[in-house]
């Protein structure tokens, strides 16, 4: 009971000063004096709220600068906080162990990119040296083929060399006078060795004799023989002409015939 | 509706000259805002329960800011300010919905 009182004592004072503030006399005395009720408090409604908000908004007061005068400043700082939320520099609000936060988190992502770098390269560079290697490798393998090539004879070559011509009247040179042309032209350092421009001179070639004419390689070489040496010129010549070497063998009484040597360059 | 005035005149104020705070406080400003809506909603309640003053107003808005942006402060300084900023939002937070359901009831009767 004692509680109950106390409540309606207590609407009747906020329906007072409700009424004190809002200036209406009449409500003051009918609330005060009505019938002090729980129902007064939740259930009835206040219907002068609207109205008085209304008069309010019409007539400014004193407690209405004030008001506005702190929401003139909350707006501000709203627009501060907004515009300071906007702006790029996130981290300009931001508190320090959250800042440290961050940059630790930078640090160890910065680790771990870094090592990824180290790694990357130490791999770049293993595979640049292998490649290298690899690419000597086959330069080397290269250079062997070519070389065997010709000397196989199966790929053109050019460079200086001699021109031997051997003009023989009787035809006695045989293909035993050719081969000793060719062996001394070898030891003299012959790199490519060729016969009347048709038969190339290599580990295999054979010569013969079948009556009629000479043979090398299975094809017939007309006479007068041309052979054609690339080497060093110089020794070349000095090869074919020594004492007791091939252009003396042609030349002398048994033979007959006639050497004719030209140093220069020659291309197959 | 001057108080309307007032804060279009706080945004317009603000957009236009666009004041900078001093990078000491800025960390305390959004606490400060939280707690000048705290003031504001109560104000508001205590306006439509017709119990509302100015001078009471003005007091308990700039108390209100100041004591939140203090309570950060002295968080930051003993090395809980994260944990005191979120508490002091929860409970400026809790106000806000208390304050925010008498003024609901007052205005609607629901």
């Amino acid at each position: 009971m004692a509680e109950r009182r106390v409540r309606s004592r207590r609407i009747a004072a906020l329906a007072r000063s409700r009424a004190r503030l809002t200036g209406d006399e009449g409500t003051e005395r009918t609330d005060a004096a009505g019938e002090p009720t729980d129902r007064g408090a939740a259930g009835a409604p206040r219907p002068g709220v609207w109205r008085r908000i209304g008069r309010a908004a019409l007539h400014p007061g004193r407690s209405q600068v004030a008001a506005a005068v702190v929401l003139c400043l909350l707006g501000m700082a709203g627009v501060m906080q907004i515009r300071a939320n906007d702006s790029d520099d996130a981290y300009s609000n931001a508190r320090r162990e959250d800042l440290v936060q961050i940059l630790d988190g930078l640090g160890v992502e910065s680790r771990r990119l870094e090592s990824e770098v180290a790694e990357l390269q130490g791999t770049r560079e293993r595979l640049q040296s292998g490649a290298d290697s690899q690419r000597v490798a086959r330069e080397d393998a290269q250079q062997r083929v070519d070389e065997l090539a010709i000397l196989a004879g199966t790929a053109p070559a050019q460079g200086p060399g001699i021109r031997m011509r051997i003009s023989d009247p009787q035809d006695k040179v045989g293909a035993d006078v050719v081969l000793d042309a060719v062996e001394e032209m070898r030891d003299a350092g012959a790199e490519v060795i060729e016969i009347d421009g048709q038969a190339r001179v290599v580990g295999s070639t054979w010569f013969s004799d079948d009556g009629t004419g000479l043979l090398v390689d299975g094809i017939a070489v007309a006479r007068p023989l041309t052979i054609t040496v690339i080497g060093d010129p110089h020794s070349l010549e000095e090869a074919a002409r020594f004492r007791g070497g091939i252009v003396s063998e042609i030349t002398g009484p048994k033979i007959g015939g006639d050497v004719q040597i030209d140093q220069g360059d020659a291309s197959w | 509706m001057i108080p309307l005035v007032g804060l279009a005149v706080g945004v317009v104020l603000g957009l236009l000259l666009q004041p900078t705070l001093p990078v000491g406080l800025q960390p305390y400003l959004p606490i400060a805002i939280v707690a000048a809506l705290d003031a504001l909603f109560g104000a508001f309640r205590a306006y439509l329960e017709g119990t509302f003053t100015d001078r009471v107003f003005v007091v308990s808005f700039v108390s209100n800011v100041f004591i939140a942006a203090l309570i950060v402060w002295v968080g930051d300084q003993i090395g809980v300010g994260s944990q005191l900023s979120t508490g002091v939002v929860v409970v400026l937070g809790i106000r806000i919905f208390t304050n925010v359901a008498a003024i609901r009831r007052a205005l609607f009767h629901a």
